[in-house]
């Protein structure tokens, strides 16, 4: 009698949770598959075009661009932001005065809005590090990194990486303070200094953080659009388009509805294999250690 | 805390002086806002002292001018309403999801099933959702605020769920069971001993799922578009174009946009640092 009052329960609580689950993020899922078989502008009729979509987005420039800016940029910040990241939890996990104090400076980056940190950003390349380079003759600063198709895309990864290795470091300084403390004076007596001491044994026990971090940054910068949004639009020429930007700008006003959808079919593909590869591999490493 | 050194007691400072000056990266982009912002346009000079020295006086009409421009009243009170309900609504749904689904995950099929359902929706990007979402919503008659916090609860329950049932792994039914024998229902059980249980995972559930939603842009721009109603990140995006080239009014909205935010910081570091640790780890 209990026992069947606790299972009625539960089920009543766990059926809705899934309905509501399956109709606003399952549901749409599926509508996307199915649009990206369409020519759906986003309004009016359409018709079924089968694979077309799918044939058309390897061949079309705006496209594989958008893919070689997104995974460009994803890489280059995501090793940025960890050896940053790393060297400053280090650093933060020492013996230094001041510990919470600076550990609460380091992570503010990460409570601020992407859109508006990236628009004092602009400022600051668009009129502070051109007159920098005015005044001390640095030739390359001295036009706005954002107006240039060579450096705009650094320049994202420059307000990027501000921002994640906050977010990183921390994770970093909790993996840090899980090393027990015999494990470096056994290290101290074989003579582990420095680089080597990082090496052998830091680095190998805090294995686990790394594979989130490298997990997180990568899936978060694969889908970067705030950046994007706040300092170039996705130009100048379309050289800072990131695949979320273009599904938003084409699919959304661009009435490229179906055509967007295939783009996005794709991309989570992509997310996924990279996510499961990533993990896999990470934990191959693991266990070899 | 552990402490990590070989020579305990002794302050390495290099690292502390270098630790200080690395907070210059991060200083700097503020300390520019808050001057420019206090400025007048006709302080902005073409050089260094024009953005960074300190302004002739202190005034805030920048500020009021930016408040009108930006609607800002009503863009946080959206952003305040939309974090706020959609915070409680996680902490009390996914609680009790994950009260459900992770108590009967060891020995059932049905809600194995459910939680790994829910929780691999962490991986579907929001690029994929928004088109249809867009539709969906706006046929069902909540493109709006309501909308906005529908979608936050149903994309924020992957990873809460996972948090809250992995919390409760180290709970030991022993207290629920007592609950029972005395007679009380399931579902009151839960409510008076299970979720007060919970209340460090409530504090973890509630920072990340609000600094999440205070700060993103792309749900409510797909969202709500058109209804003139702004969160206060969307209202500096739609009124980007009113600044033109006075900087000085873009600053003011801008640091208005992050001091609520920075000032929940300040009160909240200690949870907010946890919750984000506890967070990334689990």
């Amino acid at each position: 009698m209990k026992g069947n009052e606790r299972k009625r329960t539960f089920m009543l609580i766990t059926i809705p949770v899934l309905i509501l689950f399956f109709a606003f993020n399952t549901l749409p899922l599926i509508k996307g598959f199915i649009y990206s078989f369409t020519n759906f502008k986003g309004y009016g009729s359409y018709e079924w075009v089968g694979l077309r979509n799918y044939i058309d987005l390897f061949q079309d420039a705006r496209v594989g661009k958008s893919y070689l800016f997104t995974f460009k940029f994803a890489i280059v910040a995501t090793i940025i932001v960890n050896v940053i990241s790393l060297i400053l939890a280090l650093g933060l996990n020492s013996k230094i005065r001041a510990k919470s104090a600076l550990r609460g400076i380091y992570f503010i980056p990460n409570v601020l809005g992407g859109l508006v940190v990236g628009y004092i950003f602009s400022f600051i390349f668009t009129y502070i590090l051109p007159t920098i380079g005015e005044n001390l003759g640095i030739g390359f600063l001295k036009s706005s990194m954002l107006a240039s198709t060579k450096s705009a895309w650094f320049a994202i990864v420059i307000v990027a990486a501000w921002q994640a290795i906050a977010m990183n470091t921390i994770i970093y300084i909790s993996g840090l303070q899980t090393v027990p403390e015999d494990v470096y004076e056994a290290g101290a007596i074989d003579g582990a200094t420095g680089w080597s001491k990082f090496k052998n044994l830091t680095f190998p026990l805090i294995i686990p953080f790394f594979t989130i971090n490298m997990v997180l940054c990568m899936k978060n910068f694969l889908m970067v659009f705030d950046q994007i949004m706040s300092l170039t639009k996705g130009g100048p020429a379309q050289s800072t388009e990131s695949i979320s930007y273009l599904i938003y700008r084409n699919g959304m006003d661009g009435g490229q509805f179906g055509f967007q959808s295939a783009n996005a079919v794709l991309f989570f593909v992509v997310i996924v294999a990279i996510s499961v590869f990533q993990l896999t591999f990470m934990n191959k490493k693991e266990e070899q250690l | 805390m552990k402490k990590n050194s070989q020579m305990p007691g002794k302050t390495n400072w290099p690292v502390t002086i270098l630790l200080i000056l690395g907070c210059i990266t991060i200083f700097f982009p503020l300390y520019m806002a808050v001057i420019i912002a206090f400025k007048k346009p006709s302080e902005m000079t073409n050089d260094i002292a024009g953005a960074l020295s300190l302004p002739s006086s202190w005034s805030f009409s920048n500020f009021t001018e930016a408040m009108k421009v930006t609607d800002f009243w009503n863009s946080l009170g959206n952003s305040l309403l939309i974090t706020i309900v959609t915070v409680v609504l996680a902490i009390l749904i996914h609680s009790i999801a994950g009260y459900a689904i992770g108590r009967n995950m060891a020995n059932s099929k049905f809600y194995k099933f459910s939680y790994l359902y829910i929780v691999s929706g962490m991986f579907v990007p929001f690029a994929i959702l928004m088109m249809p979402l867009v539709k969906q919503t706006s046929q069902m008659g909540i493109g709006n605020r309501v909308g906005v916090i529908v979608l936050y609860v149903v994309f924020y329950m992957p990873m809460n769920l996972l948090l809250y049932s992995g919390y409760l792994k180290n709970i030991p039914m022993a207290l629920e069971e007592a609950a029972k024998v005395d007679g009380a229902s399931t579902w009151k059980t839960y409510w008076s001993i299970v979720f007060p249980i919970m209340k460090p995972m409530h504090a973890t559930v509630a920072v990340l799922t609000a600094l999440g939603t205070w700060n993103d842009v792309m749900t409510p721009l797909v969202m709500m578009s058109g209804t003139g109603k702004n969160t206060l990140p969307l209202a500096q995006l739609n009124f980007q174009t009113q600044f033109g080239t006075n900087y000085n009014l873009a600053f003011a909205s801008y640091l208005l946009a992050l001091i609520p935010i920075v000032i929940f910081y300040l009160v909240c570091q200690k949870q907010i640092l946890n919750g984000v640790v506890n967070g990334a780890v689990k």
